[in-house]
């Protein structure tokens, strides 16, 4: 489970600071996808930052399961990241020196503590089946196409088997028909998974598969689709 | 070292560069010692044939505008050898004569070394026992005889390769020697040098009183003024050669990890730790200096073999090994120069779009 509890972030804005998340709370169950559209530049992807504790907030409380994770040092959310969170990044940020395969089990070498390596091997061919890769796994990025680079993305931030999954405009560099597979797959992993996923989209469209749906605007959050998305 | 074994394979290209790089610095660091060496034990292996622990020479400071002693303006009396014979903690102390000079055979002639009183001299006078080289200069054998300005000799014995500042060496007794630097124009020559085993307690003051300077035997080869000219200039290459590579590496590896930066904030993001990513970039440096190293000093052995009939070449762990452990050492240090660019790769920017 995620909480987000009155969380403001700003960040230095010339001589001034910019509100990029105002006094935000959420909650976001295991096995349930929470859907964030706003306009661009209202402050989705700094929320989100805040969640996969990437940045530490001005104020308020960010938990993972029952660990307050504002309080840790750089090393320690390092750690936590690496144990319960999972990061579907906006750009699939694949290491382009990497098959399929290998940009899963990168994720077991990144620290101390992960399973054994057969076993890590296992569970990731198993995710790249998962995730439609069958016939891609010894495939480099610049052999995958978009959409097959953003699944392996998707693989990736499920390797380590992650209480919260973290996802940012994961169909923004994918055609409508591309997004919905997309879509649809991280619906069901976190049902498969159980995971507290965390999704940003720009795609109305895809809303109503959503657990629930918040709206933000200036860096604050609302429930539902009061304000429709600019762009 | 995952993902660095995979960056290397995968930027082959790169990493051969950065390696054939790092062989090449080798290679001519490994020439430069082992010439440096050769020409060094052509300068001084007669001297280490004294087997001396401490070696005085006669303080020129005051008499001379040089300020450090040597072996050619050195002058020993025979009191400074008496005096050094008798101090406190010296077991054994000998006079030494170290002139140059010419030797001659019939039909062949040659520059040599005279050694007066060591203990490789023959017992008697009008002997003289000869290094190889001089040896094969003159055609020379045990029961021969040679003359040195203008004086008979008769080899009793040829012995392994001494040199001293380029010239074979022939050992003389210390009345032999005298009497060749009078008919050299120097009458009162004693000794040139004092050779001492065991460890004099107050050296310093005998130094004083006696006029001499007394140094370990390591240092005082530093007297012998080819010795001196040749090794300074070509160690200083070296010592240049050695802090190229570093900044070659430093730069490579700033370059590369600057290139990768936004990679390293992915895998930050993901929860790779800075100790994890720091050892990463330093093993994938150790990889490259160790390939290339290896190679560079396996190749200076090889071609140093080939040359080494035509040049003084030595080829012995302070001419491979050495040089070779401080260019990984340096190396490393250079690459270590790349790893502040990891630990500020901030995984912030991995999120989003602006990548
Ligand atoms: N690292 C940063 N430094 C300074 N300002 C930032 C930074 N990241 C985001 N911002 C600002 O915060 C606001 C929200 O940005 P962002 O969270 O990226 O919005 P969205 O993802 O909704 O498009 C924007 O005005 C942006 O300029
Ligand atoms: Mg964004």
């Amino acid at each position: 489970m995620l909480t987000l509890q009155d969380v403001t972030l700003t960040f230095p804005d010339g001589q001034s600071r910019h509100t990029a998340v105002n006094d935000v709370s959420l909650t976001a169950e295991p096995g349930t996808v929470t859907g964030i559209t706003g306009a661009s530049g209202s402050g989705k992807s700094s929320l989100l930052a805040v969640a996969a504790t990437l940045i530490t907030p001005d104020s308020g409380s960010v938990r993972i399961g029952d660990v307050e994770t504002t309080d840790l040092s750089p090393s320690q959310t390092a750690t936590l990241r690496r144990e319960r969170i999972g990061i579907v990044f906006q750009q699939a940020n694949l290491l382009p020196s990497l098959t399929a395969l290998d940009q899963l089990l990168a994720v077991g070498e990144l620290g101390p503590g992960s399973a054994p390596r057969g076993e890590r091997r296992t569970r990731a061919a198993q995710l790249l089946d998962q995730v439609g890769l069958e016939r891609a796994h010894r495939a480099r990025p610049h052999e995958l196409s978009g959409g097959q680079r953003q699944r392996v993305n998707i693989a990736r931030a499920m390797m380590n088997d992650p209480e919260v999954m973290i996802v940012d405009e994961p169909t923004s560099a994918l055609d409508h028909a591309r997004g919905q597979e997309i879509i649809g797959l991280i619906c069901s992993l976190t049902e498969a998974l159980g995971t507290a996923t965390l999704l940003v989209t720009h795609d109305l469209d895809f809303l109503p598969r959503f657990d629930q749906v918040f709206t933000m605007a200036d860096g604050g959050l609302s429930p539902g689709t009061a304000a429709p998305p600019l762009r | 070292m995952f993902v660095a074994w995979r960056d290397m394979l995968f930027a082959k290209g790169r990493f051969t560069l950065i390696t054939s790089v790092v062989v090449l610095i080798t290679l001519l660091v490994g020439f430069l010692t082992g010439l440096t060496g050769g020409l060094a034990n052509e300068n001084i292996s007669a001297v280490q044939g004294l087997n001396a622990d401490k070696i005085a020479l006669a303080n020129v400071a005051e008499s001379t505008s040089e300020k450090d002693p040597t072996f050619s303006d050195s002058q020993i009396t025979r009191e400074q050898a008496k005096a050094w014979s008798q101090a406190e903690g010296v077991e054994e102390s000998t006079a030494i004569g170290i002139s140059q000079s010419r030797g001659e055979t019939d039909g062949h002639s040659a520059a040599l070394a005279v050694f007066g009183g060591t203990a490789d001299s023959p017992s008697q006078d009008e002997e003289v026992v000869i290094s190889q080289t001089v040896a094969d200069d003159l055609k020379l054998g045990s029961g021969d005889t040679m003359t040195i300005a203008g004086e008979d000799f008769t080899v009793t014995d040829v012995i392994s390769e001494r040199s001293y500042a380029h010239t074979g060496v022939v050992y003389t007794t210390l009345t032999d020697w005298q009497e060749l630097q009078q008919r050299m124009g120097d009458p009162d020559s004693y000794a040139t040098a004092i050779a001492i085993k065991g460890d004099p307690a107050d050296a310093t003051s005998i130094d004083a009183e006696q006029g001499t300077v007394t140094a370990n035997s390591l240092t005082a080869l530093l007297s012998i003024d080819s010795f001196r000219s040749e090794v300074s200039s070509l160690l200083a290459m070296v010592a240049m050669l050695f802090a190229i590579s570093g900044l070659v590496i430093g730069a490579f590896f700033t370059v590369w990890t600057i290139q990768r930066k936004a990679d390293i904030a992915v895998l930050k993001a993901l929860g790779a730790s800075n100790g994890r990513l720091r050892a990463d970039a330093l093993g994938q440096a150790l990889v490259i200096l160790l390939l290339g190293v290896g190679l560079g000093i396996a190749l200076t052995a090889g071609l140093g073999a080939l040359a080494g009939a035509a040049l003084p070449f030595v080829i012995a762990w302070y001419t491979t090994a050495l040089p070779a452990v401080i260019l990984v050492i340096l190396g490393l240090v250079g690459a270590g120069s790349a790893l502040r660019s990891i630990t500020t790769a901030d995984p912030l920017t991995a999120l989003g779009s602006a990548r």
